[in-house]
């Protein structure tokens, strides 16, 4: 099945939507707007209604989700979206809602902004939250500017950021965006930052370290009290990327660890959905030194009334409009009301066990590098199969014939031929079983079928260098 | 737990095959002392039936603009979304999706990416956009940074008529580079271009305005174009997208760089998110862009395929050298924008503009013909309007919400130079009953002084 472009499906002519009369003189354009202004020509598509929805309807079956399948993307979360909080989040009395509306008229709002906030303080075990960040790395640049204003109001000057060699893109470039060094510091050969390197790097110069815990291999960081007592003896601050949250629901608070600042993925750990590629929330936890410097406003309760206060002199100021993607939040907190405390602690339990089930069936099939209790997620190595000229590519195209959605390859950058696997909590048995199966004869296959494979998309593999060496990024006549 | 689909059974088996004796020791790992003890202070679970309800009750704690009147905009707009916009984005084939790394099974997605791409090129008369940035402030501080990085210079022209919330974004996206902003004044609401040719020389980067600007009035384009161009330093415009419905796109008065807010193209306005940045560019600059792209190629057997491309700017390939440290976008807003653009069409946009238009105007007449409610700019403007009121904007609104009208922005809020200055906005949702009762509220306010 191919699905033409919408340039290619459109005729002059036809119209996608029915509007209002207008019930006021109509005047001429030219008389309300100085002719240099208006434009000549409107070059968009022509279509009818119905050809509108049967092209995005084609569209959306040639898509895999969460909802037409496992999707064990290591990093991502991608666990069941429950179907009431997107109910809840298109109800009007929440959604229909003027972000510059009085603060009497959104009581509700900012109750809800407010509650959930104090929900993920105490999860994380950070003393204040804000909700304005948009994704995992928006709060990461939030972090990385609090840090900055903190040193500044201590009249210190600090220039670097240790970052694991195990992390995700986004902690350099966001250390990198607000002018700090990113040091990379060695993972040992049990995938935890080595404590020994680690103390090499941490001196005066150093503001943070970012971490990852549970880390991108999926391992709790062993050694997480020493290097919080190697960092703040040097005057820095712990931050601690929460995109890896879910193993710890419950179960241990990175506030207690050590960690001065942390961002949680609304669209990871809290159940919102991906909407393919967005949009997520990126909230931001803070310790009580680190609070004035929050983006404003802040939503703060009065008595029975909740405010948003901008009166915070020491604040970073504001990294995007408004509040925040308020129906994200909305999602995440009708999800955190259905789980309580008891839910919050089995979703962790069962992301964890889920993901040591699945170790325990695929070792002996593939490399397994650090051979120890996981978390939430392992990393395969397809190293084995390398040598038969097999690459990790390969092995996820091929999951894609047995119905799954692949893993993350090639991350983290440390594991050859890295195959990032996270079945999450919402997962069967019997579907882990399935998905192992799979792997399990993908790991005996010849090189001709992995090397052909997909074999039953509506396009095989594509010219990435073609694409990139002559880019061709819109449609034209 | 009902998103749990393990039994007390499975979980058993499955301890039992890992060898672990319960589920405890999954955790072993994690050292005792931070171990947590009692359970989180966090309330108790509700059932389905129970969090609905308490949802309605928030819901009701709450105004929503179905049940009063909204003339505020300010960067969120009350605009009208066709019901196939929600139907389409509902599908979860899209919005259970992420970010399509596997090309071969989100056909769907980049194909959609592709066509949103073509779409804001068409719109804003630009040669290549990307596949969305957060939000309309935080892609016009990406688009500052990217001038910097372009042009190799440290200094930044803001006009004062930009959204204050976005010239505030821009400011904190720039704490940690070594860049010095201006801000350039405003005469009669519009961007003080004596101002900007007396002070502007090669040292700047950029002359960033936003257009309709954020008293609702048109800047000159053309004029501040060349003056930017003139010293090589980039025109970066923020533009409102209904507008372009009848308005010049900014390709062709030479901006370099033209982002915007998508939110009024399709999307819920949700309290102020989530939204998405539009974000697009010329060609010559498409390797310095921030964010995700998606480019048209082939497979082994010469059929059409879209992948996510030129991903070596991007942070998880370049890392601390990346474009920008954008990850995650707001993909599923880009969707909405897509079907919204393709179902209005090229009549809708211009429907639904001349229509704002009108509506602005002929409210901006009415009010003027009261007493007490003069313009508070001469200028022209396109569905927003800035009077200035007889007494507090805020005793005014007060009033009107006793009709159940949400009135205007009061200015003061960022301006304080305009203590009772009000913006108004008019879309094409407004009727001409509505904006007459509008109307006759403010002048009922209006004799009261
Ligand atoms: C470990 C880790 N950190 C940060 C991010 C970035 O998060 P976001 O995409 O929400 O910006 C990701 C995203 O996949 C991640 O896996």
């Amino acid at each position: 099945m191919k699905e033409r472009l919408v340039f290619e499906i459109g005729k002059k002519g036809k119209v996608g939507v029915s509007l209002p009369r207008c019930d006021v003189p109509e005047e001429e354009p030219e008389r309300l707007i100085p002719e240099q202004h208006l434009r000549k020509d409107l070059p968009l598509p022509e279509l009818s209604e119905p050809e509108i929805v049967r092209h995005f309807t084609r569209l959306s079956q040639l898509n895999c989700g969460v909802d037409t399948g496992l999707y064990p993307l290591g990093s991502c979360t991608m666990k069941y979206n429950p179907k009431v909080n997107e109910e809840i989040a298109s109800l009007a009395g929440l959604t229909r809602l003027h972000p510059y509306q009085p603060e009497e008229l959104c009581q509700g709002a900012l109750r809800l902004m407010y509650e959930l906030g104090e929900y993920l303080a105490q999860i994380g075990g950070m003393d204040a939250v804000t909700l304005q960040p948009a994704a995992g790395a928006h709060g990461e640049l939030t972090g990385m500017l609090i840090i900055r204003a903190y040193f500044l109001s201590k009249a210190q000057k600090r220039h670097q950021v240790i970052i694991p060699d195990s992390a995700h893109g986004t902690n350099p470039a966001s250390a990198a965006l607000c002018g700090y060094q990113a040091i990379e510091v060695k993972s040992d050969e049990r995938g935890c930052v080595d404590v020994v390197e680690l103390n090499k790097l941490v001196d005066e110069d150093v503001a943070a370290i970012m971490l990852t815990n549970p880390n991108t291999l999926g391992l709790f960081e062993e050694n997480i009290l020493e290097i919080a007592d190697i960092v703040h003896r040097a005057g820095g601050l712990l931050y601690c990327d929460g995109a890896n949250l879910n193993a710890l629901l419950g179960v241990a608070r990175p506030g207690d660890m050590g960690f001065d600042l942390l961002h949680f993925n609304l669209h990871k750990t809290f159940s919102t959905p991906h909407g393919g590629g967005g949009p997520g929330s990126g909230p931001l936890g803070v310790k009580r030194t680190l609070a004035p410097f929050l983006p404003v406003p802040l939503v703060v309760k009065q008595g029975k009334r909740y405010l948003l206060d901008y009166n915070c002199p020491l604040s970073i100021g504001k990294v995007r409009s408004f509040y925040g993607n308020f129906g994200v939040l909305i999602k995440a907190y009708a999800y955190l009301l259905s789980l309580g405390p008891e839910g919050l602690r089995q979703v962790a339990e069962n992301a964890v066990l889920n993901a040591n089930y699945l170790v325990k069936r695929l070792k002996d099939h593939y490399h397994l590098p650090y051979d120890r209790i996981c978390k939430h997620e392992f990393v395969l190595s397809g190293a084995r199969q390398k040598k038969r000229g097999i690459r990790a590519l390969d092995i996820a195209k091929r999951l894609i014939d047995c119905g799954f959605h692949p893993p993350t390859i090639y991350f983290p950058l440390i594991v050859n031929e890295a195959l990032m696997i996270e079945p999450t909590e919402t997962e069967s048995r019997q579907t882990l079983d399935r998905f192992a199966e799979a792997l399990i004869k993908i790991a005996q296959e010849d090189a001709e079928t992995l090397k052909s494979a997909p074999h039953h998309t509506s396009v095989g593999r594509l010219d990435e260098v073609a694409a990139a060496r002559k880019p061709n990024l819109r449609w034209k006549e | 737990m009902h998103y749990i689909p393990n039994t007390d059974e499975d979980r058993r088996e499955m301890l039992q095959a890992i060898g672990l004796a319960s589920m405890d020791e999954l955790f072993s790992d994690i050292p005792p002392q931070v171990r947590v003890k009692a359970a989180l202070k966090l309330p108790a679970a509700l059932s389905e039936l129970e969090l609905l309800e308490h949802a309605r009750q928030l819901g009701a704690e709450n105004a929503n603009i179905d049940d009063y009147v909204c003339f505020r905009g300010a960067g969120a707009y009350d605009h009208f979304i066709p019901s196939v916009v929600r139907q389409i984005v509902s599908r979860a084939e899209f919005y259970t999706s992420y970010t399509p790394y596997q090309a071969e099974i989100s056909q769907g997605t980049l194909q959609a990416i592709y066509e949103y791409q073509t779409l804001i090129c068409q719109l804003t008369g630009m040669d290549v956009s990307n596949a969305s940035m957060y939000d309309g402030a935080s892609a016009l501080a990406e688009a500052v940074l990217m001038s910097c990085r372009i042009t190799g210079r440290d200094r930044l022209l803001l006009s004062q008529t930009l959204h204050p919330e976005y010239r505030q974004v821009v400011r904190t996206y720039l704490q940690g580079m070594s860049v010095e902003t201006l801000e350039i004044p405003y005469t009669s609401g519009l961007t003080d271009l004596d101002w900007l040719r007396k002070e502007l020389d090669d040292r700047a980067a950029a002359v960033v305005v936003q257009h309709p600007n954020f008293f609702g009035l048109l800047e000159e384009m053309n004029e501040i174009s060349q003056i930017a161009h003139r010293v090589g330093a980039l025109f970066v415009v923020s533009v409102d997208p209904i507008s372009l419905g009848i308005l010049q796109p900014p390709g062709a008065y030479g901006a370099d760089i033209a982002v915007g807010e998508g939110q009024a193209l399709g999307n819920e306005i949700c309290f102020g998110g989530p939204y998405l940045g539009f974000f697009a560019t010329r060609e010559q600059f498409v390797r310095n862009m921030p964010g995700r792209l998606v480019g048209a190629t082939t497979d082994s057997e010469g059929r059409r395929g879209f992948v996510l491309t030129l991903q070596t700017r991007e942070q998880h390939i370049r890392r601390a050298k990346a474009t920008s440290n954008i990850c995650s976008n707001e993909s599923l807003n880009a969707l909405a924008a897509a079907v919204y653009l393709t179902t209005l069409g090229k009549e809708g946009l211009r429907k639904v503009a001349l229509l704002c238009l009108r509506k602005a105007h002929y409210a901006w007449r009415e009010i003027a013909k009261l007493n007490g409610f003069p313009p508070l700019f001469s200028g022209t403007f396109f569905k927003e309007f800035s009077v200035n009121c007889p007494t507090s904007p805020q005793k005014i609104n007060q009033v009107l919400l006793k009709q159940r009208i949400i009135g205007g922005l009061g200015l003061k809020k960022f301006y304080p130079e305009h203590q009772n200055g009000l913006l108004v906005c008019v879309t094409e949702k407004r009727t001409k009953e509505q904006i007459d009762e509008f109307v006759e509220v403010l002048s009922e306010t209006g004799e009261q002084q």
